[in-house]
């Protein structure tokens, strides 16, 4: 799976930034940045974490790009 | 605005005018009849599909987006779709389709009605700025006129929409048609059409159908006869600044930047040429050998855009100008993003630090560190057309940032910003 922030939904609340530091990291405003998109199986019961605590549903997991 | 003269070049869209919007009747007479079957039938519509395709024909609007593409995907997608015809023109410094819209009102139509019969859409909405009340109007008289036309024509209206620096981009556009706010949605697999409700949705700019209409009378032969292979045929390009004429043009696209502003009577030392629009790039005077064509403007970073030069003349401040241009940026956004809605005024911030105060060189870096951290991370291409500007200043200007790094405000700094910009955001720097 591979990880996705909609600008436009979020709030930066940064929970996702807290649960899930290996791939994202918070800019200078506590928006998240994607470091990495690709979600590594060791990672992905984390990743589904962070989704699920996002208050305005803005980190989503998505298929990998065909 | 005036229709600017430059030789050798081809007039096309605006052959013909008589500085009038053309009536039906002139129109018919000037570019010949449109070439509309009385019964629509398969092999017609597969026609001007391909006849578009060979042509070349790239968008108008910005993007430069190969104008067929998005007719096929909107043909496979069935019939009941609706054409939206974008003349938003958020660009301030661009008044390209206005004018085509009031003088050639018939050919962005025929356009139009052609696009939408050959891909089976059911609908057309002419999508115009409501400040355009006069505008507006005449589009509605136009469209009268042409109920007389042999064919079965689509459904047409004019609809008229808040005008703002983002509100042609494609999904503000379909939002704003649907009733909705006038801002982009975050749609990141652009392999997935856009909707209207459930009907898909097709956005053309205005003269990327006007030259549709030409391509369907002379064919695409006729068409690719001039201009860069990459984006053949002519283009339309407002040109303002330092210039004694500003004004419309139409060139052939791969004409030095140099023999088109040249049309224009700039100030005899030009020191820089904005080129692409307010979220574009900067171009030194350098290099105004370059053509207007995608490929060669590329090479310095730029691209045609929407047709925008904007002149600047040595002696003006190219910082200064660019935190004019950045502060007006960041007050355009939709608001909606983070990176932009903070991002944006930050960079404005760096930058009238930069021009007003006595900056550091670690002022600068922060100022590229930040162009590089919104670029990419808004719903829309706003954050990253806004680095674009800013970063092409640092690096045609370097002159002037080292200048202000040693002295302070530059004498240009003083001199009244000549972006066009709403008034509030031009302010002087005042002397120390």
């Amino acid at each position: 799976m591979r990880l996705q922030v909609d600008p436009s939904a979020c709030d930066g609340f940064g929970f996702c930034i807290d649960l899930l530091g290996e791939l994202l990291a918070g800019d200078e405003w506590g928006f998240p940045i994607v470091k990495q998109a690709n979600v590594p199986p060791e990672l992905d019961s984390y990743a589904r974490q962070a989704v699920k605590a996002c208050p305005r549903k803005a980190l989503q997991l998505v298929p990998q790009r065909a | 605005m005036t229709v600017l003269d430059v030789r050798p070049s081809t007039t096309r869209l605006l052959y013909g005018l008589a500085g009038t919007g053309a009536d039906l009747t002139t129109h018919l007479a000037t570019h010949g009849p449109l070439p509309v079957p009385s019964r629509l039938r398969p092999q017609w519509q597969e026609a001007v599909l391909h006849e578009v395709e060979s042509s070349g024909l790239t968008g108008r609007g910005g993007a430069g987006f190969p104008a067929y593409r998005k007719m096929r995907a909107a043909r496979r997608s069935g019939p009941g779709a609706v054409l939206l015809v974008n003349a938003m023109e958020g660009e301030p410094a661009s008044g390209k389709d206005e004018y085509l819209l009031t003088f050639a009102p018939h050919l962005v139509l025929d356009g139009a009605e052609l696009v939408a019969l050959a891909v089976g859409a059911s609908t057309v909405v002419i999508c115009v700025p409501a400040e355009r009340r006069a505008q507006i109007a005449d589009l509605k008289r136009a469209l009268g006129q042409r109920l007389s036309l042999p064919y079965e024509r689509p459904n047409c209206r004019v609809k008229a929409l808040p005008g703002h620096y983002v509100s042609g981009e494609e999904s503000a556009l379909v939002s704003a048609v649907a009733g909705k706010e006038s801002v982009p949605q975050f749609h990141p697999d652009k392999s997935v059409g856009l909707r209207l409700g459930r009907q898909p949705v097709l956005v053309h700019n205005a003269e990327t159908l006007g030259h549709v209409a030409l391509i369907c009378r002379h064919g695409a032969h006729w068409f690719r006869q001039v201009g860069a292979p990459e984006a053949p045929g002519t283009s339309l390009v407002t040109i303002s600044g330092a210039v004694r004429q500003p004004g419309i043009l139409e060139v052939e696209t791969g004409l030095p930047l140099g023999d088109m502003i040249a049309a224009a009577r700039p100030v005899p030392d030009v020191q820089a040429v904005l080129v692409g629009g307010y979220g574009g790039t900067w171009v030194s005077a350098r290099n105004l050998s370059v053509p207007f064509g995608p490929q060669s403007l590329k090479a310095v970073g730029a691209s045609m855009g929407a047709g925008v030069l904007f002149v600047l003349a040595r002696g003006s401040c190219g910082l200064f100008e660019t935190e004019i241009i950045a502060r007006y940026l960041a007050g355009e956004g939709a608001g909606q993003c983070g990176p932009c809605l903070f991002g944006l005024p930050a960079i404005a911030d760096d930058l009238a630090l930069i021009v007003r105060g006595q900056p550091q060189p670690r002022d600068l870096e922060r100022l590229r560190t930040r162009c590089g951290l919104v670029a990419g991370r808004g719903a829309c291409g706003h954050p990253d057309g806004a680095a674009r500007l800013v970063n092409s200043a640092l690096g045609v200007f370097q002159g002037d940032a080292n200048y202000h790094m040693r002295f302070g405000p530059c004498p240009g700094c003083r001199l009244p910003a000549t972006a066009p910009v709403p008034s509030r955001f031009t302010r002087k720097v005042e002397p120390a």
